[in-house]
Parts: C-alpha cells; structure tokens; sequence
C-alpha cells in the first residue's frame, strides 16, 4: 500500500501558476482516474494538495494530469513544481498543514476549517476510505493539541483582528463597549466590522460628510454622529477608531484631559490609524488611555507573529509524537492484516477490510 | 509530626513555581492548570499542619511569628482557591505560589517556631480577633498580587510591548473588579477584626491599635477614593501592594511585641 501527497503551495508556487491547478478536479475524479484507492483533494487559496492512497504505485504525473484543466493539458515543457511526500513524510506534511505550520501566517486557523471541509466534501463523494479517515481524524486531533499546548495561534496579525484583541485584552467583553468611528474610510470599515463580529452594539459613526457617515452606520449596524459633536462622546465611548484625512491632529491632550476627569473609573482605547495621525501622540502619557497608532499596531502584528514561530518547535514536537505513533498504529494494524485469518474482534474489522 | 506536613506543603508550592517558570522559559506559558491542583494540594497540607499544631495547643495555632507566616500563607491560598477560578483568574496562581512559598519558606528557615514558656489559655474573642484579621490580610495579599497583574497588563499596553504573558492575563477591567471586590472583602474581615479585638477582654498595646487601626484607615481612604472617583484605577492597584507592604510590616510588629508581651 501506497500513501502519498502531491501538491503545490505558496512555498514553492506563485498563485498564477497555483490557479492553473485549483478548482479542475475532485477527489471522486482522482480516484477514477488517478488509480487510487482512496484521495482526498484539499484547495485553498494558497495550496492544492491531493492525499491518496493506492495499491501501487502512481507517479506524480498522473496525479497533476487529473488537476489541470482539459485546455492546459496540452502544454508541453511546463514542469509545475509539485512537490511529493509519502508515507511518514506525508503524515508529517499534513499535521503541519492542518496545525498551520506551514501557512503562509504561522499559526492561521483557516486552514483547518478548510482541511475539514475538504474532508467532508470527499467523505460524502465516496472517495475517503478507512485510511484517509483516520489520518485526518489523528491530523484534526493533532491541530487541536497544537493549538491547546501552545501559542502557535496566540495574538493577532492583521489591523483589524490587533484593535479587536487588544480591545478585549483591555475590556474583557465587548458587547458593553462604546465604540466611536471617526472616517469612514475602508480600513474603519473592516476594522469596525471586525468590533461588531465580537459583540460591540454600541456603535457610532461620525465624518465629515455626514452622508457618509450614515452611510457607513448603516452598514455596520451603528448610527451616524454629526462631525462637530466627536469631541464631546470621548467621555461617553471606550473606544476611538479613527482614520480621518485630517493634516493636523484631532485630539490633543489639552482637548482630553477636561473629559478624562469625568470618566477616571473607565480606560479609553484609541485606535489611530490615520496618516498623518489624528491623536497627539502624547496622549498616550495620560492616565487610563492607551493609543495605538498604525506602526504600533503593525509591531504587536509582528511580534505576535515572532511569538508564533516561537513556538513552532513546540508545536512540531508534537507533531513528531504523532506522526511516530500513527506509523506505528498502521503497521500494526499491516502486520494482523497478513497474520493467518482469525475471528476478528470488534473494532478491526474496519481496518482489515481495507487491507491495512 | 507536624512539620513534615508544612515541609510537603512547602513541597507542593515550590513545584508550582518550578513549574510557571519552566513554562515561561520554554515560552510555553500555560500554568494555570497544574498551578491549581499544586496549590490546592498545599493548602490540604497546611491545613493538616495547622489542624495537628492546633489540637497540641488547644487553641488556633497563632502563637508566634512561625504559626503567623503558615496561617497567613494558609489564608492566601484559601482566598486564591475561592477568587482565582470564580472570576477565571487562574493565573494568578502563578503569582500566588511565589507569595505563599516564600512565606512558608521563611517560616521554615528562621528558626522564629519559639514555643511560649507559659502554657496559653484558650480566648476565643482573641482567637476569633487573630485569624479573621490574618484572613483578612489574605484577601488583602491577593489584592495586592492583582494588583501586581495590573500593573504588568498595563505596562504592557502602555509601551505597546507585549508578551507571551500578555495573552493569559485576564482582562484590564476583570481584573480590577477583582482588585475592589478583594479590597472590599478584606476591609469587611479586618473590621470585623479590629472590632474583635476590642472584645478579647485584655487591655491592647497602643502602639498597636495605633498601626492597626492605621492600616485599616488606609484601605478605607483607598476604597473611599475610588468610590469618588479620585483615584484611577492604575493608582488603587499601586496602592494595593504599597498596603499589603504596610500590612506585613504591621504584622511583623504585632507579632514581635506580643512574643515580648504575651496576653496571657
């Protein structure tokens, strides 16, 4: 028995050439045509992997022939670079995928969604078979255990998801937080929708054109505030995303410290992602109010990402363990398939019709 | 007899330190966990030491600065195993074991475990007095260690230089509910305290009184300030380790005197 990946990814392929490969097969067609016993086809925007399993076996060619569409199949002198892992390569290869140890963001989660639904979509075409199964079942085991025993998916590394996190890092819950949107620009957009998807329903909106700003309201599920009246709600809102074309700073110090007074008990997180900045940079010095600009917010993204590859040695540690411990699993469960035929206990069955 | 149970306590604290900061070596900061089952394990152990030390004096184990150090780091433990998992501040076990160990550690080393010379009768208003004010300076150790926590998260947010630890402390704002919810429950057990201490039926050194009811002055203008809204939340927590601090010292003072001036 043969187990093997073939694939390209963002390692080792552009996404002009990784799109000539995604979206032309399924899982059921390689296994037609591909002489598998069992294949599972897993596509994402930055890989298209098959995992098969064959009684002999079958060459690397006949796999990308069934990934390129009837149009490109012609071409001649084009070597894709594919790549091929077999046996415990291939177990290890896909525990990291599905751990996102080999995603292009360390640590993403995607991927593992995206793993399981691949798995579903063969599952329900016929073309998983019992060894398929339980290597995905042990690969969404081992991503779990990755993502429980260590900070491989810790902290935030994009604009948006950095404000949401620290937001909760400082307010806990934020279905009881304010929030004010100063511009209406597409980045307050995300980054007000990235507030709304973690629970905020307290949310205002306020631009210099004030259509825009309904506009924007409306979209995101707040209400519009007129753009004279944004000072005055810093003593009510938690927390200030602004991203105002502003050439000089909004929010000063001197304009803060009246209303700070007002509201001690309460800190005020000020997300600046304007540039040139809408905040003095010296209100950071007061006291309860944190201000992040947008360098600030890219350094937590990056040291969020350093923290992320701290861990992968961790992480593939584990991996190591479980890859040893599934060899191990399957050629035990090979060497009772070739033993005399006995009655069969409960729970083998499975396996020794598969031939494993 | 009873010591070994206070030397495995010990035991049990100091593996939970070994633990976080095996953990937070390797980066790998999750010791929440095993931090409250070691802690947990330790206080059964102190709780046996101080329940056999108890029966041999016939009355609560609070007779020398030995038996206050294992009664007040009985207490910490005891206020973090009812906090830490009601308001998910389990990480403050991390911080707990520390305070703890090294109250018991020193409790252990100094040789302070000096047996009175006459045999001390039972008072229970001065029993009840002596260990509801050394709970109380429980509750105020764990304010004071949140306070610490706080202090750390907001460092962090301030400089914009976060951590792995960053990620498992709890929340700003969670953890000064906390911080007010210890302050009120230690102030309420020390009142009730002080209050005691006047029922004992012993006339009590000045000096004594004075600092106690100092102390208690303190966490009242700190809670009063807050309550008005004078002080910010990153000034209660400072204040909460410069009270603890005092509280220890007050502490320390009133088990020196009473061992030079024993209520009999």
């Amino acid at each position: 028995m043969n187990f093997f990946c073939i694939g390209l990814s963002h390692h080792t392929a552009n996404v002009a050439t990784r799109e000539q490969f995604a979206g032309n097969a399924t899982a059921e067609l390689i296994v037609r045509k591909g002489a598998c016993c069992e294949a599972l086809l897993l596509t994402t925007c930055n890989r298209v992997e098959v995992y098969a399993v064959s009684n002999k076996r079958v060459s690397t060619d006949e796999i990308t022939r069934c990934l390129v569409s009837e149009t490109r199949r012609n071409l001649r002198n084009y070597a894709p670079p594919f790549y091929r892992y077999e046996d415990d390569r291939c177990v290890q290869h896909l525990f990291r995928v599905a751990s996102g140890l080999d995603s292009m963001v360390v640590g993403e989660s995607e991927i593992l969604g995206q793993a399981k639904k691949a798995y579903e979509s063969a599952r329900t075409s016929g073309a998983v078979g019992p060894f398929l199964h339980r290597l995905f079942q042990r690969a969404f085991r081992v991503a779990k255990q990755v993502r429980t025993h260590t900070d491989i998916a810790r902290g935030a590394v994009s604009v948006g998801s950095v404000a949401v996190e620290l937001a909760q890092r400082i307010f806990g819950k934020l279905s009881r937080c304010k929030v004010l949107v100063l511009g209406a620009g597409e980045t307050s957009e995300r980054t007000a929708r990235a507030f709304v998807s973690r629970g905020v329903t307290d949310l205002r909106v306020s631009n210099r054109s004030f259509d825009r700003a309904c506009e924007l309201a409306q979209a995101v599920g707040g209400h519009a505030v007129p753009f004279d009246d944004w000072t005055t709600q810093c003593r009510e809102i938690d927390i200030l995303l602004t991203s105002t074309a502003s050439e000089t700073a909004l929010l000063t110090p001197e304009i803060l410290a009246p209303m700070l007074r007002e509201r001690l008990d309460r800190p005020l997180f000020i997300i600046d992602i304007a540039v040139p900045r809408d905040v003095d940079s010296d209100v950071n010095e007061m006291e309860g109010v944190y201000l992040y600009d947008i360098d600030s917010i890219r350094s937590v993204a990056e040291q969020s990402l350093a923290m992320r590859r701290q861990q992968v040695a961790a992480a593939e540690a584990i991996i190591s363990d479980h890859v040893t411990d599934f060899i191990d699993s399957i050629s035990r469960g090979l060497s009772r398939a070739a033993q005399p035929a006995k009655q069969p206990s409960l729970g083998e069955t499975s396996l020794r019709t598969s031939g494993l | 007899m009873d010591r070994y149970f206070l030397i495995i306590s010990t035991v049990c604290f100091l593996t939970a330190v070994v633990h976080t900061v095996v953990e937070f070596r390797a980066k790998v900061f999750r010791p929440w966990r095993f931090n409250f089952f070691a802690i947990g394990l330790g206080f059964l152990f102190q709780t046996a030491f101080l329940s056999v030390r108890g029966h041999e004096l016939g009355r609560c184990p609070i007779t020398n600065l030995f038996e206050v150090f294992v009664f007040l780091a009985w207490s910490v433990a005891l206020i973090y195993l009812l906090v830490g998992p009601a308001y998910r501040l389990s990480l403050m076990g991390a911080f707990t074991a520390p305070v703890v160990l090294l109250l018991q550690g020193l409790a252990l080393i100094a040789p302070i475990d000096v047996r009175h010379p006459v045999q001390l009768t039972a008072n229970s208003w001065l029993e009840f007095h002596a260990s509801i004010s050394l709970i109380a300076y429980g509750a105020f150790a764990l304010a004071c260690i949140a306070g610490v926590m706080y202090l750390l998260q907001e460092r962090q947010l301030k400089t914009h230089q976060l951590h792995s630890i960053f990620y498992h402390l709890p929340p700003l704002t969670n953890l000064f509910a906390a911080i007010t919810r210890l302050l009120w429950l230690g102030f309420a057990l020390y009142t009730l305290g002080i209050a005691s201490g006047f029922l004992t039926g012993h006339p009590l050194p000045r000096t004594q009184v004075v600092a106690a009811v100092a102390l208690w002055l303190l966490y009242a203008a700190i809670l009063q300030a807050w309550h008005l809204k004078w002080l910010a939340p990153k000034r209660v927590a400072a204040l909460c380790i410069l009270g603890f601090s005092a509280a220890l010292a007050l502490l320390w003072g009133i088990t020196f005197t009473a061992q030079l001036n024993p209520i009999p």
